[in-house]
C-alpha cells in the first residue's frame, strides 16, 4: 500500500469513526431521556419526531443558537481552553479502539480501526501500548475539568473541579491496577492482541467446556473493581458529586454556557463509551462471537462489528440503568471506597493472579 | 527526514514551554508549561522507539505529579508571584555560569560524540515494554526496590508531618 492510498483509507476510516461516534453519543442522551423516563414511570421524550427521535437534533441545534455567555472575571485563555481539551481527549482515545478484524473493500484490505497497520503479506497490527495510550489521555483529560472549575472564578466550578480531580486521580490508580491481571494473562499491551489471546473457548482439566475464553471467567474481581472505578472515573451517578447539583449548582460547568457547555457534555458521553468499548475488548472478547459460513464475505468481516456495538450497548445499558437506580454517594465515603477497598482488592487480585499464572508456566 | 523534523519541532516546543515556566508570573501558568514540557518529552521519546517510556512519561508525569501540582495551586487559589530586582549575586555568577555550563556541554557533544555513544532514532527495541522489563526486574532489581523503599519511606515521613499536632 503506498502512502497515497493509506492517507485516504486513514482519512476515510477518522470521519467515519467520529461521525458514528458522535451520532452515538447524540442518540445515548435519547435513549437515556427515554429508559430514565420508563424507570420513573413517565414517557421521556415523545414531541419531537416519531418516539423523540429528532430530540437529540433539536437539542444540537439548540445548543448551537443559545448565547455564548463568557463571565467577567474568568481567567479567559483557559476558560475557552478546558471544554475544548476535555472532548479532545476523549476523542483521541477512540483512534486506538479496534473494532474487528479487517475489511476488504475494492481490493483493499484495512484494519476495522483507526491506527492499525497493513503489512505487504496482509497481517494487521496496531500500537503495541494500545491500552496505555488510553489510560494517558484519559489522565490528561482530568485537566479539562480541573482547569474549568479553576478558571470559571466561582465557588461552586472550583468545589466541583477540585471534587472532580480529587476523584479521577483517586480511581484511576483502582482502574489501572484491576487490569494488570488481563495483562498478566494475555502478556501483550496491544488490544488487539489482547482480543485475538481471548478467541476459542475455556477447557477445564482436559475438557471443553464451551464457555467462550473471555477474561471475564478468571478476571471477574477485575472486572468489578474496573467497572466501580469506571463509573467514578466518567463521574456519573453513584459517583457524580463533581456535579451534585443539589449541593453545587452544576459543578465545574456551572459557568459554561451554550457549545462550550455541551462539549463538556459529549466528553461525558464519548468518555462513557471509551470506557464500554474497554470492558468489551479486555473481559468480554471484543467482536468475538458466533460465525455464520454462509454469509457473503462483506457482510461476515462486519459481523464481528456487530458483536462488538452490542456488548457495548450493553454497557451503556447498564450505565443508565443504574444512573436511574442508585443514589449518590457522600464524599467522604467516595475517598474511602477508592482508597481503602478497592485498591487493596485490586492490588491482591494482582497478587493471586500473578501466582496462578507463575504457577502454570 | 520525517523523524528529524518533528525531533526538531518537539524539541522547540519543548524549549519554549521550559522558557514559558520561568517567564509567566503566575503559578497555574507555569505548570501548565511544565505539562508540555512533559507532553513534548514524551514525544521526543516516541520518535526514539521507546513507546513504553513515553506513555508512562504521559501517564505518570503530565497526568499524574502534574494534576497534583495543579490542584494544590488551585486548593490553596495561588496569586500571581512578585517580581523582585534579583540578586547581584545571580547577575554576576549566575550568568557566566550558565554560559560556561552550556558551553561545556555544547563542546562536548559536538567533539566528544564518538565517545558518549549515541542512539538512532526510530530503531531498535531499547525501549520496548519487555525490554525494560527485563532491565528493572533483573539486571537493577537491588536498586529498583531499594528506590521504591525509599520512596515509602518519603510518604511514611509526610503522613507523620501531617499528622503532628500544632
Amino acid at each position: 500500500m503506498d502512502t497515497k492510498t493509506f492517507l485516504i483509507i486513514a482519512v476515510i476510516k477518522i470521519a467515519l469513526v467520529v461521525f458514528i461516534m458522535l451520532t452515538g453519543v447524540a442518540y445515548t442522551t435519547w435513549l437515556e431521556r427515554k429508559l430514565i423516563g420508563r424507570i420513573q414511570n413517565r414517557w421521556g421524550p415523545t414531541r419531537v419526531g416519531p418516539f423523540g427521535l429528532l430530540q437529540p437534533l433539536a437539542d444540537g441545534i439548540k445548543f448551537i443558537l443559545k448565547e455564548d455567555m463568557i463571565p467577567d472575571n474568568v481567567h479567559r485563555g483557559l476558560f475557552i481552553l478546558a471544554p475544548m481539551l476535555a472532548l479532545a481527549m476523549s476523542l483521541i482515545s477512540i483512534a486506538v479502539i479496534p473494532f474487528g478484524e479487517t475489511i476488504t473493500i475494492a481490493g483493499h484490505t484495512t484494519a476495522l480501526q483507526i491506527s492499525g497497520v497493513t503489512h505487504v503479506d496482509g497481517g494487521i497490527s496496531d500500537i503495541n501500548i494500545g491500552l496505555l495510550i488510553i489510560l494517558g489521555v484519559t489522565s490528561i483529560g482530568v485537566y479539562g475539568v480541573a482547569l474549568a472549575g479553576w478558571s470559571s472564578n466561582s465557588k461552586y466550578s472550583l468545589l466541583g473541579s477540585l471534587r472532580a480531580s480529587a476523584q479521577m486521580i483517586s480511581y484511576e490508580l483502582a482502574l489501572g491496577l484491576s487490569l494488570v491481571g488481563i495483562l498478566l494473562l494475555s502478556g501483550t499491551l496491544s488490544l488487539r492482541e489482547i482480543v485475538s489471546s481471548q478467541s476459542g473457548t475455556w477447557s477445564l482439566a482436559g475438557h471443553d467446556t464451551h464457555v467462550p475464553h473471555w477474561f471475564i471467567f478468571p478476571q471477574i474481581i477485575g472486572f468489578f473493581i474496573y467497572l466501580l472505578a469506571a463509573f467514578a472515573e466518567t463521574n456519573r451517578i453513584p459517583f457524580d458529586l463533581p456535579e451534585a447539583e443539589t449541593e453545587l449548582v452544576a459543578g465545574y460547568h456551572t459557568e459554561y454556557s451554550s457549545m462550550k457547555f455541551a462539549m463538556f457534555f459529549m466528553a461525558e458521553y464519548v468518555n462513557m463509551f471509551t470506557v464500554a468499548c474497554l470492558a468489551s475488548l479486555l473481559f468480554f472478547g471484543g467482536w468475538h462471537g458466533p460465525h455464520f459460513s454462509f454469509l457473503p464475505a462483506i457482510a461476515q468481516s462486519l459481523l464481528p462489528v456487530v458483536w462488538f456495538a452490542l456488548k457495548v450497548f450493553f454497557f451503556i445499558f447498564l450505565y443508565i440503568w443504574i444512573r436511574g437506580t442508585l443514589p449518590r454517594f457522600r464524599y467522604d465515603q467516595l475517598m474511602a471506597f477508592g482508597w481503602k477497598f478497592l485498591l487493596p482488592l485490586a492490588i491482591a487480585n494482582i497478587i493471586v493472579t500473578s501466582l496462578i499464572v507463575a504457577w502454570r508456566a | 527526514m520525517v523523524h528529524q523534523v518533528l525531533f526538531i519541532v518537539f524539541g522547540l516546543i519543548c524549549v519554549a514551554g521550559a522558557i514559558n515556566l520561568l517567564v509567566q508570573r503566575h503559578p497555574i501558568n507555569s505548570a501548565l508549561s511544565l505539562v508540555v514540557v512533559m507532553a513534548s518529552l514524551a514525544l521526543i521519546y516516541l520518535l526514539l522507539g521507546a513507546e513504553f517510556v513515553a506513555a508512562i512519561q504521559v501517564i505518570v508525569y503530565a497526568g499524574a505529579i502534574m494534576v497534583l501540582f495543579v490542584f494544590v495551586i488551585m486548593l490553596l487559589n495561588a496569586g500571581a508571584e512578585e517580581r523582585t530586582r534579583g540578586s547581584r549575586i545571580a547577575l554576576f555568577v549566575g550568568v557566566p555560569a550558565t554560559v560556561v555550563l552550556a558551553g561545556t556541554v555544547g563542546w562536548l557533544l559536538v567533539h566528544g560524540s564518538a565517545r558518549l555513544g549515541g542512539v538512532s532514532i526510530g530503531s531498535s527495541d531499547f525501549g520496548e515494554t519487555h525490554a525494560i522489563a527485563r532491565l528493572l526486574f533483573r539486571d537493577f532489581l537491588l536498586p529498583f526496590e531499594i528506590t521504591s523503599v525509599l520512596i515509602l519511606i518519603a510518604i511514611m515521613g509526610a503522613v507523620v508531618l501531617g499528622k503532628r499536632e500544632g
